[in-house]
């Protein structure tokens, strides 16, 4: 099969010379950054670095980190690089935990995001012959407009569904003859549910690919959807901070994500000394935006754990590439003292036959921490005793206890009784929260 | 010999018999016998009804979890020690029953009894043995 790139200069560069670009960009990006963001100065003047010992990406190492609680304490214009009047854009995070953070793009900055989310598109086999439906969210929600652009980009003709109203999702997608889907992979499991509730099996509609992202999602859960939708199921990555979806993308190989290098540079780091971990080791992505104007964020913490490589890949792209985050440390729990991340949960429900829509619901009875998992009855599986339904509770228990190290209370519940999300799901209700 | 039973995944939410319930009576449904297992989160709501095959589709339709079982069903008279007989029976011939249930008609002296067990056939036979009638769905039809 021939091997098609959206930007192909770009994406199959030799190594070298990613780097060397890296280096020139940078060298420019914290002139631009020092001169025009005086949160930033700031911080580069407390750890005694000025722009001219940054020299390359060698010199990385000496810049100050960004995290999240700086974007909330530069709210809303801290970190803004340009005048306004030159800025055309802004999106914003869900703000579930806290604080929203708002993001500001040029044009030139909603080019460069266009170009690395039509690359995604490429490498999940898009062409101008794709009609592609992106059921992201629209509006301050990167997913929507990112997908967006991207299909503009490759020249497929877009269906800009947005979330939401899913059984006329799917008469759209049959009528209008979808190729290609864009959307949270939840939704896209819940697409697959409607689907076949409307009487419809994988074969009746007309979709070969599906990009999904904006939330962590297992490899069992990529085999379901690919099976129900009877498609190749690819991961994106991105975050608000950074400009969106398409940060990094999977190729057909499935075995990680190509990171937009010329773009972005990646870090992982010890995230409790902040200590640059070398190649292959396990740590928080660090990300540098390279050429990002309006909002350039220098070594921003992205929370997320993950590996990188640069093994190379088959299908000729040289970016490096990053493993499936295993969650962001937003989304894990400290439960009895033992980290959980919902995706285990998700990952043994699909092991042991179940569907994967489940709420984790957390809570501290005398000073103890409670911790049940509501998990929808496979209806293949239903007896007529109650011993036959405890039982089956008492072993996905066993099997979450295996995977997890503690011992969860599984309540089995009706299907489709747990509410279905149309964007990110809510998988986790933390009532120890509301104590504190 | 078959008496089918439907089996209803409940959660222990007020108000979600009742909707069951208001749902079979919609499509003209009659409950003819009923016995619920619960625990604090779920129950398993059993039902012997004048016709399973619209009940189960009128559920299904409405997303209910259900499940239909081959029961024993059995004739008693309604006197004194006659339960205690068909048990004996049971117990004579090995068969362990899971649950039971019974239910009466006003029209007629007798009671009816409903049990879940492992192996239907022998259960039949040991009753019929014993000189007991057995039902079936359209004796059920008919009451």
């Amino acid at each position: 099969m021939e091997k098609r790139y959206y930007q192909k200069e770009i994406e199959t560069m030799p190594v070298e010379e990613i780097k060397k670009l890296q280096s020139e960009k940078l060298v420019k990006q914290v002139k631009h950054v020092y001169e025009n963001v005086p949160y930033y100065r700031k911080l580069m003047e407390e750890k005694g670095v000025t722009p001219d010992d940054i020299k390359g990406i060698e010199d990385l190492h000496k810049l100050p980190f960004l995290t999240k609680n700086d974007l909330r304490d530069a709210y809303p214009y801290g970190l803004l690089a340009m005048p306004l009047k030159d800025c055309v854009r802004i999106q914003s995070t869900s703000g579930t935990t806290g604080k929203r953070v708002v993001a500001f793009y040029t044009q030139h900055d909603i080019d460069l995001w266009d170009d690395c989310c039509a690359r995604a598109i490429v490498a999940a086999g898009g062409t101008n012959e794709d009609v592609c439906q992106v059921s992201y969210g629209y509006g301050l929600f990167t997913g929507g407009p990112g997908l967006n652009g991207g299909s503009h980009k490759v020249g497929c003709l877009t269906l800009p569904m947005s979330s939401g109203f899913t059984e006329r999702q799917i008469q759209f997608m049959c009528d209008l003859k979808a190729t290609i889907l864009c959307c949270t992979p939840s939704y896209a499991a819940y697409i697959g549910e409607t689907l076949k509730d409307m009487g419809y099996s994988p074969e009746d509609i007309p979709l070969k690919a599906g990009i999904f992202g904006a939330e962590p999602w297992t490899e069992e859960m990529r085999r379901d959807i690919e099976k129900t939708l009877g498609i190749k199921a690819y991961d994106i990555y991105g975050l608000t901070e950074t400009s969106g979806p398409g940060v990094s993308f999977e190729c057909e190989e499935q075995t990680g994500m190509h990171i937009n290098e010329d773009h972005f540079l990646a870090e992982i780091i010890d995230p409790d000394t902040g200590e640059v971990l070398p190649e292959g080791s396990k740590g928080e992505l660090v990300f540098t935006a390279l050429d990002k104007e309006a909002f350039p964020l220098l070594r921003y913490r992205t929370r997320d754990i993950c590996v990188l490589s640069r093994k190379p890949c088959s299908c000729g792209r040289t970016h490096i590439k990053m493993s499936k985050p295993m969650g962001r440390s937003d989304d894990m729990l400290i439960i009895r003292g033992v980290n959980v991340f919902p995706s285990q949960i998700e990952t043994v429900l699909l092991n042991e036959g179940y569907t994967p829509n489940y709420q984790i619901v957390v809570d501290r009875v005398n000073n103890s921490d409670t911790f049940e998992v509501n998990v929808e009855m496979n209806p293949d599986k239903f007896d007529d005793t109650v011993s036959a339904v405890t039982a089956l509770e008492k072993s996905l228990a066993e099997a979450m206890k295996k995977m997890l190290g503690i011992n969860p209370k599984v309540h089995l519940v009706a299907p489709k009784s747990i509410v279905r999300s149309e964007g990110k799901a809510v998988r986790v209700i933390d009532k120890r929260k509301l104590h504190d | 010999m078959s008496l089918k039973q439907l089996t209803v995944f409940v959660e222990n939410k007020q108000g979600a018999l009742a909707a069951i319930t208001e749902t079979l009576a919609k499509s003209n449904v009659n409950i003819r016998a009923l016995s619920i297992a619960d625990t604090e989160e779920f129950g398993i709501l059993r039902l012997i009804v004048n016709d399973n095959e619209s009940a189960a589709a009128i559920l299904k339709q409405e997303g209910y979890l259900i499940k239909t079982t081959d029961v024993v069903g059995v004739k008693i008279g309604d006197t004194p020690g006659k339960l205690s007989t068909a048990l004996k029976v049971m117990d004579a011939a090995g068969i362990n029953i899971e649950y039971l249930y019974a239910f009466m008609v006003r029209t007629e002296k007798h009671a009816y009894v409903v049990m879940r067990v492992a192996d239907n056939a022998s259960a039949q036979a040991a009753l019929e043995q014993a000189g007991f009638h057995l039902i079936c769905d359209a004796d059920v039809k008919k009451l």
